[in-house]
């Protein structure tokens, strides 16, 4: 390699983290995972959704106190209380979601909570100058100090963040998708502020899905699977990608999907034409069947969720989209579900569900106008469908009137499901049906969906766990960057052909 | 391609935020949610009945003579009805996730337009229409702004306490305007009794009756619920969220507008100085009742009954011939005191 220098092979350890386990109350997140980042490197973290990334860094944050395991930081063993120890070792963390304050200027925001503690002074003319001096360490002496930091676009913000790190010395930078919100030129930059950070001794973590860029940016990769590190310290350019891949994937729980149907489809329930939500999906065009499950596969931010949401017209769109032959009006989510739509929404908690009700009202929320006569409830009508729902759903406890929020995740996605089971759904767009579901639970989910489907209901699926869309759908659409760039029966894909498709491959922006 | 027999296929395990979630919401014991639910609800109306019931205690050990008489029942029932029914209206706004701090002006609004010399006119019947649509209409006002124009309830509702008040002004020329002896069928709902009571404490109960209706046993009721409580989890269950809000407006303004025929009959007159601060009394009786500022969750019997709690306290005062400035710290310590019982009364059941 041109650059063999950067891999910097002699250096002593920064950060040492040996068998680090954290148990969640019924589940064991990290199961002895080691860590070894060394000085003035680029240190990659690789694993699916699940792999105990998060938890991991939220260790590093001390966030989160390990249960077992140590920590060393230059060969000393530190306990990282919370986040203010974890920053006064010379740890700082850069989360996904900036958590910047929006109404402070970048001044402020930077000595947010250390605008004495560390310098000394509180006189805004010398903050400002130091201000100045970090932005400029980070090459960008363009950003003034008192611009409002909701003014700035989303890579500013994330050099106003860098330059907080800096701002508490940091030696060791956690950046969870610092990638995920940039545009490709702004992607560029980024790396050449972390190039920059590097040259200067001080460590970077970084988490990414996107392979081409762990190549490019990163010097060593540490996989997680399964809450246990599976490799340590490969080389981040020349370790193929099928390695990689085969790392990742994990053979641990097996689930049992129902068998597909053996005759054909029936006839076209969904037809979108050149769907374009802008900045985000680029001119998409597909069709569902009647009794088929079709699975969109892509990363988080590919644009799967948008696609999804704007054929049920909760987001805006230009393009076609027809249910059964009709053309549909977009961005109106009351005509969707008239026609025969609904919607399993990806945040189940935020976005379906009414914690403070009963499942019963939870589950005919949507279908409120069968049971009543002039806007009259008929509550005997309601409340024997929900409860006959709540029997044919399996739901436990199998009380109609329990609130939903002291329901297990599956029991609430299938009172989620269980809106949608009324006469004359044509069409189901189900966003990460099995988010938060226990191994159990998922396979009653994987049946009813199926069921569904053998009703008649066409049925389009995300998941960001490739098997879950292998598995359940029919047929598979992969979706990266906005545009669906294959299409194959599910039975002829495999996890590390889909893998390889939504991870890697040429960028196709810029 | 088709397959008969089950496919096992193997999958990383779930997602370990969600498995550790799931974990988390580890579930009670059996019936255990329904009767702690059912216990609040009792235990919340049970507390005001109880904070009502020491109130009368008060009233009878303080006022013995003058407390307990039919006409103190009757002048507490009748003040309390034109509050009442702006509250009715305020519950409605405040479980759909709203606020509404235009009520005692535009219920000054409809009073004043309904007694013009214009309108008196017509007669008794119109007037009375009239201000239920006046009410009405600044009501839609509302929710226009607040649902297609976006603006935050607080500040919309705000501008037209503001604007009606004034506008309440400029058409009474400041003056208060009599309710001419023409329209004396208007002031017999409160002269008429039946069965002891003023007609117009009637008009009140028909309104809590049917706001309760509404609320309980109608599908808008339950979209109110649904739409204060989660107003992305109404909008993509198919509710629309933007008609339902305005909906709620109106409703607010048209039971302002009854509340100003209320106020007509007990006063006999329409003045732009009605119903000052009743904003304030109305918000603070949902909320003693228990009813969320957050949305998606009150009644309005709660809400009825922290109304009546508020008048027989300034009762209280009154008959015991106390500085109303010491009502108004009465007033405002019930306040803190019912939420933080309430607060406390959630925190234990869940």
């Amino acid at each position: 390699m041109e650059d063999i220098s950067r891999e910097q092979t002699d250096n002593p350890s920064l950060l040492l983290m040996r068998g680090i386990v954290k148990q969640f109350p019924g589940v064991r997140a990290l199961d002895g995972v080691d860590l070894d980042v060394r000085a003035g490197e680029v240190h990659c973290l690789l694993g699916q959704n699940g792999a105990g990334k998060s938890t991991l860094i939220k260790v590093l944050a001390g966030a989160h106190q390990p249960d077992s395991g140590e920590v060393l930081l230059d060969g000393q063993p530190v306990r990282l209380a919370n986040p203010t120890a974890a920053m006064r070792q010379g740890i700082a963390t850069i989360y996904q979601e900036l958590d910047l304050v929006d109404g402070l200027s970048v001044a402020e925001n930077i000595f947010l909570g250390h605008e004495q503690a560390t310098f000394g002074f509180t006189r805004r003319g010398e903050m400002f100058a130091a201000t100045r001096e970090l932005l400029a360490r980070l090459g960008h002496g363009e950003i003034r100090p008192s611009t409002e930091v909701g003014r700035l676009s989303p890579a500013g913000k994330q050099v106003v963040s860098m330059a907080r790190a800096l701002s508490h010395e940091a030696r060791l930078i956690v950046m969870d998708e610092p990638s995920a919100a940039l545009a490709h030129d702004e992607v560029m930059n980024l790396f050449r502020i972390i190039r920059e950070l590097t040259g200067q001794g001080v460590a970077v973590v970084y988490i990414s899905h996107r392979l081409e860029e762990i190549r490019e940016i990163g010097d060593r990769v540490t996989v997680l699977k399964d809450g246990r590190t599976v490799a340590v310290g490969l080389p981040a350019r020349t370790t193929p990608t099928a390695t990689v891949v085969s790392l990742m994937t994990g053979r641990n729980v097996e689930y049992v999907f129902p068998p597909r149907p053996t005759g054909g489809f029936g006839d076209e329930v969904l037809r979108v034409e050149n769907l374009t939500v802008p900045g985000v999906v680029s001119g998409v065009s597909f069709t569902v069947r009647a009794g088929e499950i079709v699975g969109l596969a892509g990363l988080v931010g590919s644009g799967r969720s948008e696609i999804m949401e704007a054929v049920y017209g909760a987001r805006r769109a230009t393009g076609t989209v027809l249910l059964n032959g009709k053309q549909v009006k977009l961005g109106d989510t009351a005509n969707s579900v008239r026609i025969g739509m609904g919607l399993a929404p990806e945040e189940r908690k935020a976005q379906g569900l009414l914690l403070d009700q009963s499942v019963a009202r939870n589950i005919t929320l949507a279908s409120l106008g069968r049971y009543s006569r002039f806007g009259w409830l008929n509550r005997k009508q309601e409340s024997d469908e929900a409860e006959r729902l709540v029997k044919a759903l399996d739901i436990r406890p199998p009380d109609p009137n329990r609130p939903i929020k002291t329901l297990s995740g599956g029991n609430q996605q299938k009172a989620v499901l269980g809106r949608w089971l009324v006469e004359g759904r044509k069409l189901l767009l189900l966003d990460e049906p099995t988010r938060g579901v226990d191994v159990g639970a998922r396979a009653e989910l994987y049946a009813l969906v199926r069921r569904l489907a053998d009703e008649g209901v066409g049925v389009l699926l995300i998941s960001s766990e490739v098997p879950e869309v292998l598995g359940l759908a029919d047929r598979v659409l992969v979706v990266r960057d906005g545009r669906i760039i294959h299409e194959a029966p599910a039975t002829e894909l495999d996890e590390h052909h889909v893998l390889d498709l939504v991870m890697d491959a040429t960028p196709s922006h810029g | 391609m088709t397959e008969v027999n089950p496919q096992k296929v193997s999958a990383p395990e779930a997602d370990e935020q969600a498995r550790v979630e799931a974990a988390a919401v580890a579930p009670s014991g059996p019936g255990n949610g329904r009767l702690a639910l059912g216990r609040i609800g009792e235990a919340r109306h049970l507390g005001l009945l109880i904070a009502l019931a020491l109130l009368a205690a008060v009233g009878l050990i303080t006022a013995p003579d003058t407390f307990a008489t039919t006409s103190n029942m009757v002048s507490l029932l009748a003040l309390a009805s034109t509050i009442g029914v702006i509250t009715v209206g305020s519950t409605f706004v405040i479980i759909g996730g709203g606020i509404d701090l235009s009520v005692g002006a535009v219920m000054a609004l409809a009073s004043v337009w309904a007694t013009t010399l214009a309108t008196q006119a017509y007669g008794p019947v119109v007037m009375a229409i009239c201000a239920i649509l006046v009410g009405t209409g600044a009501g839609l006002v509302n929710g226009f702004l607040i649902s297609y124009g976006r603006m935050v309830p607080f500040i919309a509702t705000l501008a037209m306490l503001v604007a009606a008040r004034g506008l309440a002004q400029r058409m009474s020329e400041r003056r208060t305007q009599l309710v001419s002896q023409d329209n004396s069928a208007l002031v017999e709902l409160s002269t008429t009794r039946v069965l002891g009571l003023p007609l117009l404490v009637y008009i009140f109960a028909v309104v809590v009756i049917i706001g309760w209706l509404i609320l309980n046993r109608t599908t808008f009721g339950r979209r109110t619920y649904a739409v204060g409580g989660n107003p992305e989890a109404a909008r993509l269950a198919g509710i629309d969220v933007r008609r339902h809000t305005m909906l709620l407006y109106a409703l607010s303004g048209l039971c302002c507008g009854i509340a100003a025929v209320i106020i007509m009959a007990r006063t006999t007159t329409g003045s732009s100085t009605h119903g000052d601060l009743y904003e304030l009394d109305a918000i603070a009786a949902v909320i003693i009742g228990g009813t969320l500022l957050t949305g998606g969750r009150g009644t309005i019997i709660g809400s009825i009954l922290g109304l009546l709690i508020f008048t027989v306290i300034t009762n209280l005062f009154i008959l015991n011939g106390l500085n109303t400035s010491d009502q108004l710290i009465a007033k405002g310590l019930i306040i803190v005191v019912a939420v933080l019982l309430q607060r406390r009364s959630l925190q234990t059941a869940t």
